[in-house]
C-alpha cells in the first residue's frame, strides 16, 4: 500500500479530479463552500456513486467489499455519529493511552457515556474510533471545526505521527493555515467542484 | 344446538345507540362523528357483500372460488400495508415485497393448517379456508405494515448514523443491526401482547363466536389456541421476510445507503 492515486474522477456532477499520493503524504483540499469537498471524500469512500479510477496500491474498490475498501479508505465525516450508550462501544480496539492523552482528553474517557462528550471531544475521538482500523488513507472533513488552537494542533500531531508510519491523508478545510501546517500538498476546489491548480505549500 | 339468529331490524337497533354517541360527539365538537359514522357505514357495506360473497362461495363450493377470493384478501391487506406507511420505495417495491411476506407467510401456515391440523376433506373447503386465512393474513399485515414503517421511517431519520457506521467499515447489515432488530420488535409486539392477555382480559372473536353458536368451550378453546399460534407465525415470518427484503432495498451492491429509494 504505498501510493493512492486517483485519476479522472467523476461524480455527483463534479469533477473531473485527478491526483496521486505517496505513502506518508497528505493531501489538503480547500474551496468555497458547495464546490464538492465533502462529496469528494465521500466518492473516495466509494459512499456515493462515481466514474473514473481510484488506486490504493494495486487495489481497486470493486476488487474487494465496499465495507473492506472503507476500512482502507476511512471517511471521518464532520459531525461524528453516536449510536450507542457508552463511548467504548463504537471501537473495534482500544486505542493507545498515550493517543488519548495526547488530544488531550480524559484516558477514562472509554467509559463515558456518550451523553457526556462536548462536540469537541466527540470530533477528537471520532478520529481515534476510525483510526483503530489502522486504515491506509485518512479522509478528514473540517476535523477541527469544534477545537480551540491547542487542540487543533495535537489533533494535527496525531494524524502526522500516522502519516509518518506510513498513513495518507486528504484533508479538506477553509483554514489555509491550518493545510500549511498539515498538506505536503495542496490542491484548490472552484465552484462546480472544478479542480484547479495544485497550490504549493512546501 | 345453533345461534340465536339476528334479523336486518335487530342491527337497525344496534345501530341506534350508535346514532346517539354521534350526536353527542357532534355536540360536543368533537370532530369525531363523521369519520366515525362513514366507519359505521363501512362494516355494514363490507360486511354485508362478504356475507352474500360468502354464502355464494359456500353454496358452490369450488377450488376456483377459495382461491379467488384468498387473492382478494391478499390484495386488500397489501393495499393496507401500503396505506400505512409513510415512505414507500419507488416504483412499486414496497407493494412487491408486502405480497411476498403476506403471500409466504400467511399462505404456508394456513396451508400447514388445513392440512396437518384442521384436516379437513377436501383441504380447501371454503368454510375452514377463508376465515382461517383471513385471520391470519388479518394479523400478518399489522405486523408487516408496523415493521416495514418502522424500518424506513428509522432509517430515513438515522441516515447520519447509518452512514457513519458504513464509513467505519461496517456491513450493510452491521450498520442496521439494530433498526432491524427494533422493527421486528415493533411487528411483533401486538401479536405478542396479544398472546399473553388472550383468554384473560380479551375474549378473542372467533372462540366466542363458536361459543355463542353453541359450540363445546374446549372445543372452541383449543381452535382459538391453534389460531393463536397461527397467526404468531404468520406475523413472525412474514415481518422477518418483508423486513429483510426493505434492508436489502436500502442498500445498493456497493453498501451505499440509498433512501434516494424511498418517496414521500
Amino acid at each position: 500500500m504505498s501510493s493512492f492515486e486517483v485519476s479522472e474522477l467523476r461524480y455527483g456532477g463534479f469533477g473531473p479530479v485527478s491526483f496521486a499520493m505517496q505513502a506518508g503524504e497528505t493531501v489538503g483540499v480547500t474551496g468555497p463552500s458547495g464546490c464538492g469537498k465533502t462529496r469528494l471524500l465521500r466518492a473516495l469512500a466509494d459512499m456515493d456513486p462515481w466514474l473514473g479510477e481510484i488506486r490504493l496500491g494495486a487495489g481497486r474498490p470493486a476488487e474487494m467489499s465496499a465495507s473492506a475498501w472503507r476500512r482502507r479508505v476511512a471517511y471521518v465525516p464532520a459531525e461524528s455519529q453516536w449510536w450507542f450508550d457508552g463511548v467504548g462501544a463504537h471501537f473495534v480496539a482500544a486505542p493507545q493511552t498515550e493517543e488519548v492523552r495526547g488530544l488531550g482528553l480524559d484516558p477514562e474517557v472509554l467509559s463515558w457515556p456518550v451523553a457526556r462528550l462536548s462536540s469537541g471531544e466527540k470530533q477528537r475521538l471520532g478520529l481515534l474510533r476510525t483510526l483503530a482500523n489502522r486504515p491506509s488513507v485518512l479522509l478528514l472533513d473540517e476535523p477541527t471545526a469544534h477545537l480551540d488552537a491547542e487542540r487543533s494542533r495535537a489533533f494535527e500531531a496525531l494524524v502526522k505521527r500516522r502519516c509518518a508510519e506510513g498513513m495518507m491523508a486528504v484533508w479538506v478545510a477553509h483554514d489555509p493555515e491550518q493545510l500549511r501546517r498539515v498538506a505536503t500538498r495542496g490542491y484548490r476546489m472552484a465552484a462546480q467542484g472544478v479542480w484547479k491548480e495544485a497550490v504549493s505549500w512546501a | 344446538m345453533g345461534v340465536i339468529a339476528l334479523s336486518w331490524a335487530d342491527i337497525l337497533l344496534a345501530a341506534l345507540p350508535l346514532a346517539a354517541l354521534a350526536a353527542v360527539f357532534a355536540w360536543q365538537r368533537l370532530e369525531l362523528s363523521r369519520t366515525m359514522l362513514i366507519g359505521a357505514v363501512r362494516t355494514f357495506v363490507q360486511l354485508a357483500l362478504v356475507g352474500f360473497v360468502l354464502k355464494g362461495v359456500f353454496q358452490n363450493a369450488h377450488p376456483v372460488w377459495t382461491v379467488g377470493f384468498s387473492l382478494v384478501m391478499l390484495a386488500a391487506g397489501t393495499w393496507e400495508v401500503s396505506r400505512r406507511q409513510h415512505r414507500r420505495f419507488a416504483a412499486g417495491w414496497t407493494v412487491g415485497f408486502a405480497v411476498l411476506g403476506m403471500f409466504t407467510a400467511g399462505f404456508t401456515v394456513t396451508v400447514f393448517a388445513l392440512l396437518a391440523l384442521v384436516g379437513v376433506s377436501p383441504w380447501w373447503s371454503p368454510q375452514y379456508a377463508i376465515p382461517l386465512l383471513g385471520m391470519i393474513l388479518g394479523n400478518t399485515m399489522t405486523g408487516i405494515a408496523l415493521g416495514m414503517d418502522t424500518l424506513t421511517q428509522s432509517a430515513w431519520k438515522q441516515r447520519a448514523v447509518i452512514e457513519n457506521r458504513l464509513a467505519l467499515g461496517q456491513t450493510a447489515a452491521e450498520a442496521v443491526t439494530e433498526l432491524r432488530r427494533e422493527s421486528v420488535r415493533t411487528a411483533m409486539t401486538p401479536i405478542i401482547n396479544s398472546l399473553a392477555v388472550c383468554g384473560v382480559v380479551s375474549l378473542p372473536g372467533m372462540m366466542t363466536g363458536q361459543i355463542l353458536s353453541g359450540s363445546d368451550p374446549l372445543a372452541a378453546v383449543r381452535y382459538q389456541m391453534m389460531i393463536m399460534y397461527l397467526i404468531a407465525t404468520g406475523a413472525g415470518f412474514g415481518s422477518l421476510l418483508t423486513i429483510q427484503l426493505c434492508v436489502r432495498r436500502l442498500f445498493d451492491g456497493r453498501e451505499r445507503l440509498r433512501l434516494d429509494r424511498l418517496t414521500g
